[in-house]
């Protein structure tokens, strides 16, 4: 017998750090050589660390959420044969059980970013302890580690659909009080309301459940915000915190810019991708951004210095089953409407089949987030740190526009964009939107270069 | 004549109204009342309380008889009985004018204005009454119909001569040497037993498979067996068709063919069916329910102000469901919140032996979809029953598997019916086993077999 230590691989250039988002194994469990362990995710990519050894699962060195430095020991497996790794295993151990013995025990629970060194080294600890325990540490630790859930109350909820079951003296007075008794738990025998429920209940301790299917659920899931989500939460908080956003909203008539698509719609093989309208929002923005670069731009607050990209790399923000991603049109400016077409497409799959590589996944300049079908009037959207402007598209539709004598029905879309108001002045915003209208709304000038 | 306006007026003294119209009178409320015969309707004029006391005479008599057989097992012996049934129906209706004259005394004494004579709707907050002494126009806020129910007639025996209801077969001046009876329900039932055992020989016809079609077949088969001991024949599955040419027969169709019963009386008790005519109900178009005005947990018709309560609102035709009502619409008017929560409506027939049901029936708590434990006492095993010489029936509970809770208690025997007010008291207190179980019943009585059967049903009786 021997164990084999397994450490988090170095899984990309300049990476230090990994995300442990998923185990595929637990302990106790038989591994082949190139069975999948567990699966990591560094800046946006997830890797899958394979077992490079066939044995036994002796202990997982993380677990999900905890941030992992390259190199860290992550799994030790039993094999049958060698002891190669096995010395160092066990010193690392050793060290770390007289190191986290002086430490609180809610290091345990911490779930700070900021200190993987710790918990990397608090978990073995913990395995050390456990064959040396007493039954009693056995039996608590699990208590222990439960999230605090509710006790069950004595005063017990309906099954639904269930009338309250009450003497008729208890009936009498809470329709003297006012009381609807299918909002008063009983406690008696058969679940009956007594007079107690009834005080207890005048007494604002009875909560309202009327039946199962109505009363509050008091429950409260603890739900880890791990991989995708915490990127997103971290890149929310990051642009939210740094960036002061303006937001500007405009509306658009793209009366002509809907006539023009579904001709070309109509016009396309059948082969082709139908062209939705955010490949015409690509083309105008390449255009704006034409005649004003600053808003295609990274802002190093830290250095102070913003960088203005010649390139138009439009992030397309995504929904996919696991969060919001931002696959990117590289170089927007370089391709034709229907090379943006097809690419926007390509990526979309990518990003909601999970396939999409790290490169496809960032370097955007400039970012469009539309809700698409779903619509909205307007919306305040995030900037894509450390980008400067994004664009929101809102839904397109029919409303009555005055054009100096009658109401004529048109098709309206609004644009609610935001930017980073420290290098992006309002008056420069708005020139930028407006420019996009006047473009969509002639959208043969999008094409025409003068 | 002079309009009188005030706050409720009920129609109709009968259990429901006139409990009403007291209960308002307590209250305070302005009342009128308003009943064309006297006051106390069906239930105490021709229904219940002479039909009782008609039930109590004839089973008298026929223990009398009984002693005077040959083999009687409690060593007493009397000469030949005999019975003066004009004298009988005389004590029936002292009964029944003492307490007609009582409810109409408790009337008065709650301050309740009675006023005599037919009502008939003119809108929906008027009311004209044809009195002796002319039209008397009373405008109400509120009005609660309570005109009862009336038998149901037969096209091909209606009532008259010898074809009576069960008013008739209440002010008879002579036992019938033969009667027939139609319709193998409680009434029926209740009055054919009452004569076969005045001496009369009964014949009961039912057109459904066996009679009290309504309870279930362990509940009748003691009555089944007592009406035979008594003499009384049961057809079941056959159809009146009517009197014979001379009137002296009652021409029944059975699945054997058509059949003739001599009778002197046809006794005809199909059902009752909801007053709903006479009183201007087309005045104000109140929505129906079948042939019942229809109204909802408050007891309110589909016009505001006007309630109903009792027969007129239909099945469960009960004078005690009526009171129930009468008192809750009085509190309404009075402004006090209340709704129908009752949780059961006892039953009882007075046959010979008793039934009492309350709550659900082990069918109809299964219709539910809910697991349920029944389980039954018989009266054979409760020393008190046996010292009665009332072994025959038994007490029957009916709960929830789950928690337990008591949903339906029945009994059949000799005198269960007063065991009503304790099934009542259990399934509206939402007793559980445990509870009927744990409470002590004095002993020797035939309620310790209520607790016998709520042990039984925790699985450990102790006398059986």
């Amino acid at each position: 017998m021997a164990e084999h230590t397994i450490k988090l691989p170095d899984v990309g250039e300049g990476v230090a750090e990994a995300e442990l988002v998923e185990w595929h194994v637990k302990v106790g469990d038989p591994v082949r050589e190139d069975d999948v362990l567990a699966a990591v995710m560094t800046d946006k990519a997830t890797v899958e660390i394979p077992s490079p050894v066939e044995g036994e699962i002796a202990w997982l060195g993380a677990e999900i959420g905890d941030t992992v430095s390259v190199g860290s020991p992550i799994v030790r497996i039993r094999t049958t044969g060698g002891d190669d790794e096995i010395e160092e295993a066990q010193a690392q151990s050793d060290q770390t059980e007289t190191e986290s013995a002086g430490k609180p025990q809610t290091a345990n629970n911490d779930l700070g970013r900021k200190q993987p060194a710790k918990k990397q080294k608090a978990k073995p600890a913990k395995d050390e302890r456990k064959p040396v325990g007493s039954e009693d540490a056995e039996d608590a630790e699990p208590e222990h580690r439960e999230p605090s859930t509710v006790r069950a109350a004595v005063r017990r909820p309906r099954a639904a659909g269930e009338k309250p079951l009450a003497s008729p003296a208890v009936r009498l007075r809470a329709r003297d009080a006012g009381i609807d008794l299918r909002r008063v738990p009983g406690s008696g025998p058969a679940g009956r309301i007594r007079h107690e429920d009834l005080d207890a209940y005048l007494r604002g301790e009875g909560e309202a459940r009327p039946v199962e299917a109505r009363r509050p659920d008091t429950s409260v899931e603890e739900i880890k915000v791990v991989g995708l989500r915490r990127r997103i939460a971290e890149k929310m908080a990051l642009a939210k915190s740094r960036i002061p956003h303006i937001t500007y909203v405009e509306e658009i008539d793209v009366t002509a810019l809907e006539e023009l698509r579904a001709a070309l719609n109509a016009a396309g093989k059948s082969d082709r991708p139908k062209l939705t309208i955010l490949p015409f929002l690509i083309q105008a923005m390449v255009v704006a951004i034409g005649e004003q670069p600053e808003l295609n731009a990274h802002f190093d607050d830290d250095a102070g210095v913003v960088h203005r990209f010649g390139g138009v790399h439009v992030g397309i923000a995504t929904q996919t089953d696991a969060g919001l991603v931002v696959p990117v049109v590289r170089h927007a400016e370089a391709r034709g409407l229907r090379d943006n077409a097809a690419e926007i497409v390509r990526l979309a799959q990518a990003a909601r089949a999970s396939t999409a590589s790290r490169e496809e996944l960032s370097g955007s300049t400039i970012t469009i987030t539309s809700l698409g079908a779903m619509g909205g009037v307007v919306t305040t959207p995030v900037i894509n740190h450390p980008e400067v402007a994004i664009i929101g598209v809102n839904k397109i539709m029919v409303r009555p526009v005055w054009d100096g004598s009658v109401f004529q029905p048109r098709r309206m879309m609004n644009l609610s964009s935001s930017f980073d108001h420290r290098v992006v002045d309002g008056w420069d915003a708005a020139r930028f939107i407006q420019r996009i209208k006047a473009l969509l709304e002639a959208p043969a000038m999008m094409f025409i270069g003068d | 004549m002079k309009e009188i306006s005030c706050k409720l007026l009920v129609i109709g003294a009968g259990p429901g109204g006139y409990v009403c119209a007291i209960r308002a009178g307590q209250l305070g409320i302005d009342t009128v009342i308003v009943e064309a015969a006297r006051p106390g309707g069906t239930c105490l004029n021709v229904g219940c309380i002479p039909s009782k006391a008609l039930i109590h005479a004839a089973e008298e008599f026929e223990k009398a008889m009984h002693w005077a057989g040959p083999k009687s097992p409690l060593g007493i012996s009397v000469s030949k009985p005999a019975i003066d049934f004009g004298r009988t129906i005389g004590w029936k209706d002292g009964i029944v004018g003492r307490l007609t004259a009582g409810v109409s005394g408790l009337l008065k004494k709650a301050g309740v204005k009675s006023v005599g004579g037919w009502a008939r709707f003119r809108d929906g907050k008027t009311v004209e009454v044809e009195t002796e002494t002319g039209t008397q126009v009373i405008r109400a806020e509120a009005i609660v119909i309570a005109t009862g129910s009336a038998s149901i007639e037969l096209p091909d025996l209606p009532f008259g001569d010898n074809v009576i209801s069960s008013t008739g077969a209440l002010a008879l001046t002579d036992v019938p040497k033969a009667l027939a009876v139609v319709g193998g329900g409680y009434i029926g039932l209740e009055l054919g037993t009452a004569y076969a055992k005045l001496g009369a020989k009964v014949t009961v016809v039912e057109a459904e498979d066996r009679v009290l079609p309504l309870y279930d077949a362990e509940l009748v088969r003691p009555v089944e067996k007592r009406l035979a001991a008594l003499g009384v024949a049961v057809m079941t599955a056959a159809r009146a068709k009517g009197l014979s040419k001379k009137g002296d027969a009652l021409l029944v169709e059975t699945g054997l063919g058509e059949k003739k019963i001599v009778a002197e009386k046809v006794l005809v008790t199909v059902g009752r069916k909801p007053l709903t005519g006479g009183w201007g109900l087309e005045e104000i178009d109140l929505d129906m329910a079948g042939g019942a005005i229809r109204i909802d947990d408050h007891c309110r018709a589909s016009m505001r102000g006007v309630y109903a309560i009792g027969d007129v609102t239909g099945e469960p035709m009960l004078a005690h469901r009526a009171m129930a009502q009468g008192e809750m619409v009085a509190e309404i008017v009075a402004g006090k919140n209340r709704a129908w929560d009752k949780r059961c409506i006892p039953a009882i027939c007075f046959t010979d032996p008793e039934i009492v049901s309350a709550g659900l029936s082990p069918d109809e708590a299964r219709a539910d979809g809910r697991e349920v434990r029944v389980a039954q006492f018989p009266f054979s095993a409760n020393g008190r029953a046996m010292s009665r010489l009332a072994e025959d029936g038994f007490v029957r509970i009916v709960a929830r598997a789950d928690n337990h809770l008591v949903l339906g208690i029945q009994a059949v025997g000799q005198g269960v019916s007063e065991l009503s007010a304790a099934f009542g008291l259990a399934i509206e207190m939402g007793a559980t086993l445990e509870d009927v179980a744990g409470t002590i019943h004095a002993h020797p009585t035939q309620g310790e077999a209520f607790q016998e059967a709520a042990l039984r049903a925790l699985g450990h009786a102790l006398h059986i």
